[in-house]
């Protein structure tokens, strides 16, 4: 298990060299960057700050993007607390480290409630630990690139959008949601400031939720 | 103040209320199946947005241009069950090459 936990770690540490690349080609400072690995540490929203703001977009966007991103963390610490049975300051270092990954390797232990609580801690700080390390690296060195579209760094941006997104779209419902979603903000792009197409694809979820919920 | 420092602090602030609130608010409250529903197509639905975004807007302009192919390589890549940082770099290089020959912008 604690070797799993290394290995989930160093593989999320990977794409954390690119967080740091492309905080820093988006206009963001290392120490920015590195902030938001130690504090706000969840991809998604992390990429949608840096992507956000890098296109032009506003600090409200960026702000409201990630934390309707960083919603569904909430709903893991709630669904992980039955098998966590924190109390006092345990419940803040949870708390930080609750994301995917943790979540993941927690739930797929959840028949030996001993090794699941294992598995969300060592999971959960071994990617903290690679991951902040990673973006570091990834900061440093896209400091030394002058001319980050020639890297074609802007088209990464989106690849790994696509990236985390992709393991998501597991049923037919759901891949025309993303798609609706994706052209809902190709209408809206020219027509809103920048930050806004993203927040506005929320409405989708919301109605479709909303029937979902109401059929059962 | 740095826009920028404002949005790394106040998205970091609220990312960690948030994972905190599920350690302690009863899940009596956020365990609605309406919420569960809206909850879980959120990521789907935003990521989706952010990949469109970040492919085709300068500003509010829509461009077609190095990125696209990226993209289109990156989708590849995936359907291979290529890891994540292989997926990123590939789009890159794709956009990058096509630049360096001079065959899209």
């Amino acid at each position: 298990m604690t070797r799993n936990a290394i290995g989930v770690g160093l593989a999320t540490g990977l794409y954390g060299i690119s967080f740091g690349a492309l905080a820093v080609t988006s206009g963001f400072s290392f120490a920015q960057a590195q902030v938001l690995s130690l504090g706000l540490f969840s991809g998604a929203s992390q990429f949608a700050v840096v992507g956000i703001m890098g296109a032009g977009g506003g600090a409200l966007a960026a702000i409201a993007t990630s934390s309707l991103l960083g919603i569904r963390n909430g709903l893991y610490a709630l669904s992980l607390a039955r098998v966590l049975k924190l109390s006092g300051i345990k419940k803040v270092f949870a708390s930080q480290i609750t994301i995917d990954e943790s979540t993941a390797m927690s739930v797929a232990n959840v028949d030996d409630e001993e090794l699941s609580r294992w598995a969300f801690w060592a999971t959960g700080i071994s990617v903290f630990v690679f991951w902040n390390i990673a973006t570091a690296i990834g900061a440093i060195g896209a400091s030394l690139i002058t001319d980050p579209k020639s890297f074609g760094l802007d088209a990464a941006v989106g690849a790994a959008f696509l990236a985390l997104l992709w393991p998501r779209l597991i049923n037919k419902q759901i891949r025309y949601i993303a798609l609706s979603a994706a052209l809902l903000a190709i209408i809206l792009i020219p027509v809103v400031r920048p930050g806004i197409p993203v927040l506005a694809s929320v409405l989708i979820a919301v109605i479709i939720g909303l029937r979902n919920s109401g059929s059962k | 103040m740095d826009p920028r420092w404002v949005a790394v602090i106040a998205s970091s602030v609220i990312a960690f209320a948030l994972k905190f609130s599920g350690n302690v608010v009863p899940a009596r409250y956020l365990e609605q199946p309406k919420i569960k529903s809206i909850t879980s197509l959120v990521p789907i639905v935003m990521l989706a947005a952010l990949v469109i975004v970040q492919t085709f807007a300068t500003g509010q302009q829509l461009d077609f241009d190095a990125r696209i192919a990226g993209l289109i390589f990156a989708i590849i890549l995936l359907l291979f069950k290529a890891p994540f940082i292989v997926v990123v770099i590939g789009a890159a290089a794709i956009a990058s090459l096509l630049r360096y020959f001079g065959l899209v912008n």
